[in-house]
């Protein structure tokens, strides 16, 4: 085992990290090593177990078997150690709701232990960032579900940690917003080491320097986003813009062709080789109107379906 | 000082929550106003003087902080934010000291308004005013600690249930309304073993006169659950911290 303190900069460990409620294996014997200013995404379906991966390696919750580091520092024999170089940016809104956006971020800076001057300096420059330095003085209980997303977010950047763990931080904001994020969290990019859970693969695509593909708890891919699309260079994609496509004929066709996927005006078919006449004899006869027929590049959502069979987005 | 913040926070949540003010203060005034006039129209002999009220009912009022105060921690366990403050280097001990301190002032304000009415309706303290105050003031701390005991071991609905209970307790056991050592048997045995009736008895000999030393054993057994309680909530809160 090497630390990231000698040499080996590894910002974060994990070695066999298991995670079990009950019967449920949530998160099953995973080995990552995370290098010192990555920007490390965790990609996977709901249920897959990344919120409990990132809960365990904030030191919330015990793993089960297994332990990790985070900067050296186990999270089981030295949390304290672990907690001061870490920030996280919970899945849930986590806020407190009597107090104004300002109060929060200072809540958060002081029990961080950081100078007042500083908290101040910080919070003007997120709440500016997040779009809440107008409304910074209003009681968050009155927010947006949006608004709260952004100052959660915010909260979690006001100390300035080593180590930022950020899960689904975009979840459930307009387009506006999660650019704004998105640039943020590009800015950051490389001078702290960030874990990122997404749905969004085009955020993953876009911000992680490597990517972890879970699914039931194991890691199914491991990869750049280049490397990831690369191990299915050699599939086809045809994209099928369709009308009239009823769900039993998209059942039939996988059938033949297991990755389907549907997309908001049709379907999308991933294969080794695929055969347009098969696809065409298929779906006309069954009342298909087919409008349109071509190929495309893979992307990251087609090694997802094709790496744990399931679309990312529910 | 790290907690302090949080300690400001949940001070803030508590003012801002009109509910908080309007029944820990509002009861305890009611209340006592209530019973004056109750043993006034009685007359003669009453147990109900502003001697034996006053205490009682400060007493009664640090129950409904402890229902509180137990709503308050059991809420945020639930919530995702305490989740997110436990991911801060702060400690146990922290934790419930930022959850109990700032009910203190509150502690101070109840007495202060039963002390105050308690005035107003005839209430003379030829005795230690400080002394009874100091009794009140750690029963009150040891209240909200029990809080943190009870916040910690239950969810929100079931804390004000349980603190529900420990209301209706504190009034029939410590001797409030009614004299508990007349009653003898399980009922006194139990309300003696509690802290609350040796709290309201100090402070109503210190207001008529004791001294420090003749009621050193009942302040030290106020002082000795109040210890114990911010022992065991420190002890459940390192338990509950990692799940
Ligand atoms: N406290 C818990 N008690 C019991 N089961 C749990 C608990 N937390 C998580 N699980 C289970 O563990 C599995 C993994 O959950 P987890 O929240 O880690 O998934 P996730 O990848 O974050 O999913 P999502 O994308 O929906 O957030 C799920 O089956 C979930 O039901
Ligand atoms: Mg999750």
């Amino acid at each position: 085992m090497s630390y990231g303190t000698n040499g080996n900069r590894f910002a974060i460990q994990t070695f066999s990290l298991s995670r079990k409620f009950g019967d449920l294996v949530a998160v099953d014997g995973i080995d990552l090593s995370i290098k010192e200013g990555e920007l490390f995404s965790l990609l996977g379906p709901n249920g897959a177990g990344k919120t409990t991966a990132i809960k365990m390696l904030c030191c919330l919750l015990r793993p089960s078997s297994g332990t990790a580091t985070v900067m050296g520092r186990d999270i089981h024999e030295d949390p304290m150690a672990v907690k001061q170089i870490i920030d996280v940016s919970p899945q849930e809104t986590a806020i407190a709701e009597y107090l104004n956006a300002w109060e929060n971020l200072s809540l958060i800076g002081g029990i961080r232990g950081l100078a007042k001057e500083e908290v101040k300096k910080r919070s003007e420059e997120l709440l500016e960032m997040v779009g809440l330095a107008k409304r910074a003085k209003e009681q968050v209980r009155k927010f947006s579900g949006g608004m709260k997303r952004r100052l959660s977010i915010a909260m979690a950047l006001v100390s300035d940690p080593q180590v930022l763990f950020l899960d689904e931080p975009t979840l459930g904001l307009d387009p506006q917003s999660r650019r704004g994020i998105w640039e943020h969290i590009a800015e950051l990019k490389g001078k702290k080491t960030i874990v990122l859970t997404t749905h969004y693969l085009e955020e993953a695509d876009a911000l992680a320097d490597r990517i972890a593909i879970i699914d039931e708890g194991k890691i199914v891919a491991l990869g750049t986003p280049q490397e990831l699309k690369d191990s299915i260079s050699d599939m086809q994609v045809m994209v099928v813009k369709a009308k009239n496509l009823p769900p039993d004929v998209i059942e039939g066709l996988k059938e033949i062709y297991p990755e389907v996927k549907t997309t908001d005006d049709g379907i999308e078919i991933g294969a080794k080789e695929l055969s347009f006449y098969e696809i065409v004899d298929y779906l006309r006869p069954r009342g298909v109107a087919i409008q349109s027929t071509s190929l495309k590049q893979p992307t990251l959502d087609d090694v997802f379906l094709h790496l744990t069979g399931k679309e990312l987005r529910e | 000082m790290k907690f302090a913040e949080l300690a400001i926070r949940n001070f803030k949540e508590m003012l801002r929550d009109p509910m908080h003010m309007g029944l820990e203060i509002g009861i305890p005034a009611g209340f006592l106003a209530i019973f004056w006039a109750l043993g006034r129209s009685m007359g003669g002999e009453s147990f109900f003087t502003t001697t034996m009220l006053v205490p009682g009912i400060a007493v009664f009022g640090f129950a409904f902080l402890l229902m509180f105060s137990a709503m308050t921690l059991s809420r945020d366990r639930e919530s995702a934010l305490l989740s997110r403050l436990l991911t801060a280097p702060l400690k146990p001990r922290d934790f419930i000291l930022s959850y109990s301190l700032p009910y203190i002032p509150m502690v101070v304000l109840q007495i202060a308004v039963c002390f105050g009415i308690g005035a107003l309706l005839g209430l003379e303290m030829p005795g230690n005013a400080g002394l009874a105050f100091l009794v009140l003031l750690v029963m009150g701390i040891c209240s909200v600690e029990l809080g943190m005991i009870l916040g910690l071991l239950f969810n929100v609905n079931q804390a004000s249930a349980v603190g529900s209970v420990i209301i209706t307790l504190v009034a029939l056991l410590g001797g409030i309304w009614i004299d508990i050592e007349a009653i003898g048997g399980v009922f006194y045995g139990i309300g003696n073993a509690l802290p609350f009736a040796h709290a309201i008895d100090a402070a109503r000999y210190a207001m008529i006169g004791a001294g420090f030393s003749s009621i050193a054993t009942d302040f030290y057994w106020v002082l000795g659950y109040t210890v114990v309680f911010f022992a065991l909530g420190t002890f459940l809160f390192r338990w509950r911290m990692v799940e």
